[in-house]
């Protein structure tokens, strides 16, 4: 899923401070289940935010709402009566969210309370890692199921590089795994050494050229 | 809720203690907000936040001691709950007012007391 | 003039490659006296490309000037700061002026570097690059179009023998003999069996190959012990740090040398592999000593 984390503090607060009627508007699917975005957080950030101004003697009034899916134009325009009551939106959907609100109430200012950083999942409880780096040609079944573009630093197809660190972690920081190492391991358990082996030509960069657009084919 | 003490009291624990408090008369500050939770656990962020918010001088959380809970983790996700709430409060540098938790067992009111005591000892010395 | 690359590879016993580190800036007199200084007491002269992603002098650049104080460059290619068109056109240019080795690496992620945020390319790897040379020496480019004008390079590349795993690194080291290189210049090497090892894997694949091993002087028993820490692919074993720390002070850099060289003899004596390749950035003018001290001059 898409994984976001929330903005620093001090820039959503300068974003707010020239308006006094704001919709913090939440998202129920991937910043909900990565706890940026969800129900949950837009609650926390509306209150911090009332808190804040209060002290500072210029009150802020917020309304909260949360829909299923921010990138989802019908659910979104189940907001149209609180957006009309409000100067701007704060959304702590990731940028498609975003930039679904902001086109449905092209005269709200619409501003991002979540930096929006990759697609992954939950290692463990609290840690989200990236996993996919949506390139348009999957190989994974080339590597035992590890992708080299975005877990390998470099996003090398013929790895690993020199740099590799004692005990297989990666040249650019020792908490991560070298990819290649991972991806070693990974078919030498199946028995497919032979694929790390081949060599991989150059990649087809332009295998998605942005933006992307997919038509599907079913009516 | 203007310039109380907002006391979120565990039923098991907690509550009993405040109760056995006042039975023995013991003295703590009058504008303490006692509210009776199943569980410290039960307390969420927003319910602290929403105490500030109304007005409260601080916010304690009050639960069973360590092992006790009956609920098992309810007493450890408290602490680590308030422990979040005063980074949240940090972080709009709202943070001025104490939030606390606390640990007891329900045949400990001076424990109940001292609790109080200590947090209106921190309020008058902010100058709230 | 100097003797070309390739020939010397074929046909000299011990071959002493050396490398110069372009400064910050387009004052070249620095450069220009380090080429003075060693274009005739090595086999040929490497320049590093924007390394450890520092932005610096092009290696292109400080390769023209060799040729033009008569002597035999080496141009490093890393994949991180151009796309595939950048690099051919790059080395179209670098083959008219008389450049015609080249080393090809995958280089330094951005973040060891000094500009943090810039974007990293890497639209190639290391084993690619070579392929693309490969190609561009047949005559055509990347997507098959005809040249109008060749080129014919010398093709090098690195390895890391002292890796940790090694096996992930010797299938891309297969990879890239697969592929076709003239030579090879190591990391830095401070353990000998590591080196025999390495060079006897090479051999069991490709016997024409030349094996250069990486040679670092290190001048301290402190900077042995944080590089073993921080530096990817790198282990000085424990004798050696010794010696270090027995050295009396300020004597670092020489006893940096006399281990230098000390490694240099017993690779040439043994003949453990081709030749070494000596990395002494920002104390270029101290190579001469190393040569000297091994008895190559």
């Amino acid at each position: 899923m898409i994984i976001a984390e929330r903005k620093p503090m001090e820039e959503i607060k300068q974003a707010m401070a020239p308006y006094k009627k704001v919709l913090v508007a939440g998202c129920g699917t991937c910043v909900a289940v990565c706890w940026a975005g969800g129900e949950k957080e837009v609650e926390i950030l509306a209150s911090q935010l009332r808190l804040a101004r209060s002290a500072e003697g210029n009150e802020i009034v917020t309304l909260e709402a949360t829909v299923e899916r921010q990138c989802e134009k019908e659910m979104v325009e189940e907001l149209k009566d609180k957006v009309a009551e409000v100067e701007a939106v704060l959304s702590l959907a990731c940028g498609s969210g975003v930039q679904t609100m902001a086109e449905l109430f092209e005269d709200k200012p619409v501003f991002p309370a979540v930096n929006t950083t990759f697609i992954g999942m939950p290692e463990k409880e609290g840690l989200w890692v990236e996993m996919c780096g949506a390139c348009g040609d999957c190989f994974l079944d080339r590597t035992g199921g590890i992708c080299p573009i975005v877990r390998c630093a470099k996003g090398l197809l013929n790895g690993p590089c020199g740099g590799t660190r004692k005990g297989g972690k990666c040249e650019i920081d020792p908490e991560k795994d070298c990819a290649w190492v991972l991806i070693y391991r990974r078919l030498e358990k199946q028995g497919r050494l032979d694929l790390m082996r081949e060599y991989y030509s150059p990649k087809n960069f332009r295998a998605v050229k942005r933006p992307g657009r997919i038509q599907a084919a079913k009516a | 809720m203007n310039g109380c003490i907002v006391a979120f009291c565990c039923e098991h624990s907690a509550y009993p203690a405040a109760d056995l408090a006042g039975k023995l008369r013991l003295h703590y500050p009058e504008n303490l907000r006692v509210i009776r939770v199943p569980c410290a656990g039960r307390v969420d962020v927003i319910h602290i936040l929403k105490a500030l918010e109304k007005g409260a001088a601080a916010v304690l959380v009050l639960g069973c001691e360590d092992g006790a809970c009956h609920h098992i983790t309810g007493n450890t996700r408290a602490k680590e709950r308030v422990k979040y709430c005063n980074m949240l409060l940090k972080e709009v540098q709202v943070d001025g007012r104490p939030v606390a938790m606390f640990n007891l067992s329900p045949n400990a009111p001076h424990k109940f007391v001292s609790a109080v005591n200590e947090i209106t000892k921190i309020i008058k010395e902010s100058g709230r | 003039m100097a003797t070309p690359f390739r020939e010397i590879l074929k046909t000299k016993g011990f071959v002493v490659t050396a490398e110069a580190g372009p400064v910050k800036g387009s004052n070249v007199s620095k450069a220009i006296e380090h080429i003075e200084l060693l274009k005739d007491k090595v086999d040929g002269l490497n320049v590093t490309d924007n390394q450890s992603s520092v932005m610096r002098y092009p290696s292109l650049g400080i390769c023209l000037l060799i040729k033009e104080h008569g002597g035999e460059p080496v141009l490093q290619v890393t994949c991180r700061d151009r796309n595939r068109l950048a690099i051919q056109a790059d080395l179209l240019f670098a083959y008219s002026r008389g450049i015609n080795n080249v080393l090809c690496l995958t280089g330094d992620s951005i973040d060891v570097g000094d500009h943090k945020e810039a974007k990293q390319v890497f639209d190639l790897d290391s084993v690619q690059l070579i392929h693309l040379v490969h190609t561009l020496n047949s005559g055509k480019d990347m997507a098959g179009n005809e040249l109008d004008g060749g080129i014919d390079f010398c093709i090098g590349t690195t390895a890391t023998p002292s890796a940790d795993p090694l096996e992930p690194q010797l299938i891309k080291v297969e990879k890239k003999l697969k592929a076709g290189v003239s030579f090879i210049q190591t990391q830095a090497i401070y353990e000998l069996d590591e080196l025999k090892r390495f060079t006897e894997f090479v051999r069991n694949r490709d016997e024409k190959v030349k094996i250069l091993a990486g040679i670092v002087p290190v001048i301290g028993a402190k900077m042995a012990a944080y590089m073993n820490e921080n530096v990817p692919g790198i282990f000085i074993p424990q004798y050696l740090i010794d010696e270090l720390a027995q050295a009396p002070k300020g004597t670092g850099v020489s006893k940096g040398i006399e281990i230098a060289a000390r490694m240099i003899k017993q690779i040439k004596e043994e003949k453990i592999c081709d030749g070494v390749h000596i990395m002494f950035i920002g104390r270029e003018e101290k190579v001469p000593e190393i040569l000297e001290a091994a008895g190559l001059l």
